[in-house]
């Protein structure tokens, strides 16, 4: 070693070759780096913010409301139709309405049953008639007030302005309709839950399943490396195709299964497997590629050493897996799902393929029933012309936000404990 | 195949010659590359043996042949025998699981389970059907590990709470546990620091009494100071492991037969 540092010597670092004068221009590159990272970021947080007012600015907003019918020609000796009892009301609808309608109506809930309230709705919806003639925007509402009232006043004279959240209970709790002020989502948010109940009840087991065979069990052979390779191919495949795979193998090819024939739990109104059931397992064809390989990592982030003093104890190899590997994979395991059932819930081509409703106005109750989801609701409402579907598009994107982001908290709840358990 | 007993002194009855763990011709093949090649040893029962050799001559892979710990790398196979209790542990009707059992292991760095203390020694009892009274093993385990009255009031916190020195002697105290014949050793004390290894070092004094007890280590002051038999390791031409001299440890350190044994221990290389 000596005598080779003396016969050829370290260049000596003197101001000639030094990279100290270069030092400001290393500086700046580094600079110039974090600018760009800085700036990608930027960019994303604005195209989030960006979605975010696209929402909410369709979600709330003035509206001009005309009614067919003046409340004020229905109020009786100078008391307001609100405060009428309830005779007074089932007589003015008895008035208004035809006569058919009223039978319905009375076959529905009989009047004698039906309180003040439930009247008094009935008169506004079947005789007042109020009708959304023209909606704005948020920004629009809080900006151009003025213009807006000017417009309504001399556009529709009989019509009053009101600020209106087309996000609100009401929406929430309503089946769908074909009149946007009356629609809601009720019967989509239940689609959804119940779809995305049986996409985890099939996908999370069978995927663990995979990515602990893959892991623990499977050598490295030839046949489980194309599995392998196969299953993160899966992972990139469009989601339509597996709409396709769901249309023929589950709503087609085990129609009687789907459809709830060979259970004797047919619906009438189902025509065939465009069930819940069919859509929850297309789901989960469609997410169990990434669940495998999310499982996968966390399992493979599980140190050896834990396998290894495992072992040594004269574990077997079930044991070694139950006790420590998936204990300690299982906050990466729930990450994952997490993140899969998010996809899932959000996704729209594949339920359209497999066959989702798109007008349904009673909820679903079995795997077995007709459905509809939020994101083809959603998808519904905003190809429609009349500007009042956008609104209510909007306000449906907020209930799946809100959705997704209580479904993840838990998530991440439930996540947290397992981890803080040790 | 092997039962199930309980620590006793008739578990030694079986055996022969007086040998806890005899390797015959052994050779561990990683794929086709041979590790250590036609090891013959015969390792003395309740004594402490070391394994000392320079990095990469299979000290690692002979210990974990000893425990079919190797079973575990892809691609790792053996030839030859290692007799336990008169028989080959790698005769097909031997399950590794039980060889396991009865032949524990500590590593290099301490990996105590991320469990609560009590659950890092009971765990190993209760999988193997452990049936007496939990509480009184693991304290039984833990003063045999030297360990009892340091957390004697914490056996409920986590076991990756304690210091490095203390996770190791709770790994040892996981293995006395199981009530194994012979205790595998790979360099227990390098991470740890010099009055961690020391304790380390009493305890297996007080184990060798009542266990075997088989050593890697790099250190050949730790060698010379906790072993009664040295087994020195060296790679040959095709970088196989080869046993190059094995005997009572006072006279290979002081009196060494082969040449490549006084080099080694006098730092000459290595």
């Amino acid at each position: 070693m000596s005598t080779r540092a003396q016969s050829s010597p370290v260049p000596a670092w003197d101001s000639t070759n030094t990279s100290t004068n270069n030092l400001p221009r290393r500086h700046r590159t580094a600079k110039l780096w974090q600018l760009l990272f800085m700036l990608a970021t930027i960019v994303a947080v604005l195209t989030l913010v960006a979605m975010l007012f696209n929402i909410i600015n369709s979600s709330f907003g003035l509206v001009a409301i005309q009614n067919e019918v003046e409340p004020e020609t229905l109020s009786q000796d100078g008391v307001p139709l609100e405060q009428l009892s309830k005779e007074q009301l089932v007589a003015i609808l008895k008035d208004k309405v035809s006569k058919g309608l009223f039978r319905r109506l009375e076959s529905e809930q009989p009047f004698a049953d039906r309180d003040q309230a439930n009247v008094y709705a009935l008169v506004v919806e079947r005789v007042i008639k109020p009708r959304i003639v023209r909606s704005w925007t948020l920004s629009e509402s809080l900006l151009q007030r003025k213009a807006i009232e000017a417009e309504v006043s001399q556009q529709y004279p009989n019509a009053r302005l009101e600020f209106r959240s087309w996000f609100n209970p009401n929406f929430v709790s309503s089946p769908q309709s074909s009149v946007p002020q009356l629609a809601g989502v009720r019967t989509a948010i239940l689609g959804s839950l119940w779809t995305i109940l049986i996409t985890i009840v099939v996908a999370f087991p069978l995927g663990m399943g995979a990515a602990i065979y893959l892991e623990e069990y499977a050598s490295d052979n030839f046949v489980n490396r194309i599995i392998q390779t196969n299953i993160s191919n899966l992972a990139g495949v469009p989601s339509i195709i597996y709409g396709m795979l769901g249309l023929a193998i589950f709503v087609r090819g085990l129609e009687p299964l789907t459809s709830g024939a060979l259970f004797g739990l047919t619906d009438p109104t189902t025509a065939n497997g465009r069930t819940i059931l069919s859509a929850g397992l297309t789901l989960a064809l469609l997410i169990l590629p990434v669940l495998i390989i999310n499982g996968q990592e966390a399992i493979r982030a599980v140190p050896n050493s834990l396998r290894h003093a495992s072992y040594a104890l004269g574990a077997t190899r079930w044991q070694t897996i139950w006790h420590h590997v998936l204990p300690s994979a299982l906050p990466g395991i729930l990450t994952g799902t997490i993140l899969a059932i998010s996809r899932a819930i959000g996704e729209t081509a594949p339920l359209v393929v497999v066959g989702a409703s798109t007008f349904i106005v009673f909820d679903p109750s079995s795997p077995f029933s007709k459905f509809t989801a939020l994101p083809i609701q959603i998808y519904q409402w905003t190809v429609r012309p009349q500007l009042e579907f956008r609104n209510i598009a909007a306000a449906a994107i907020l209930v799946l936000l809100v959705l997704l982001l209580s479904l993840n908290a838990s998530a991440v709840i439930l996540r947290n404990r397992f981890s803080r358990r040790l | 195949m092997l039962a199930l007993k309980p620590a006793d002194t008739t578990r030694y009855v079986s055996s022969n010659g007086g040998y806890a763990i005899e390797a015959h011709q052994l050779s561990v093949y990683y794929g086709n590359f041979r590790a250590i090649k036609d090891i013959n040893l015969k390792v003395q029962r309740n004594k402490i043996t070391a394994l000392i050799g320079p990095s990469g001559c299979g000290k690692s892979t002979l210990l974990r042949a000893f425990n079919r710990m190797n079973d575990l790398v892809p691609g790792a196979h053996v030839e030859g025998e290692v007799r336990f209790l008169g028989r080959n542990i790698y005769a097909p009707n031997i399950d590794p699981v039980e060889v396991r059992r009865r032949i524990g292991m500590v590593f290099q760095k301490p990996n105590p389970f991320p469990k609560s203390i009590y659950e890092n020694v009971a765990w190993g009892a209760r999988i193997n059907g452990f049936r007496g009274n939990m509480d009184e093993l693991v304290e039984q385990s833990l003063r045999e590990a030297a360990l009892w009255d340091e957390v004697k009031d914490k056996l409920h916190q986590s076991g990756l709470s304690l210091s490095g020195g203390q996770q190791q002697r709770l790994c040892i105290a996981r293995v006395v546990a199981v009530r194994p014949e012979i205790i595998l050793m790979d360099e227990p004390a390098s991470a740890l620091d010099p009055i961690a290894t020391l304790k380390i070092e009493e305890l297996m004094h007080e184990l060798a009494r009542d266990y075997t007890i088989i050593i890697v280590t790099h250190n050949m002051q730790q060698a010379a100071r906790t072993s009664d038999y040295t087994a020195f390791l060296l790679m040959d031409e095709d970088r196989a492991g080869i046993l190059v001299e094995y005997g009572p440890t006072h006279q290979l350190f002081t009196n060494p037969k082969d040449k490549r044994t006084e080099d080694y221990i006098t730092g000459r290389f290595g």
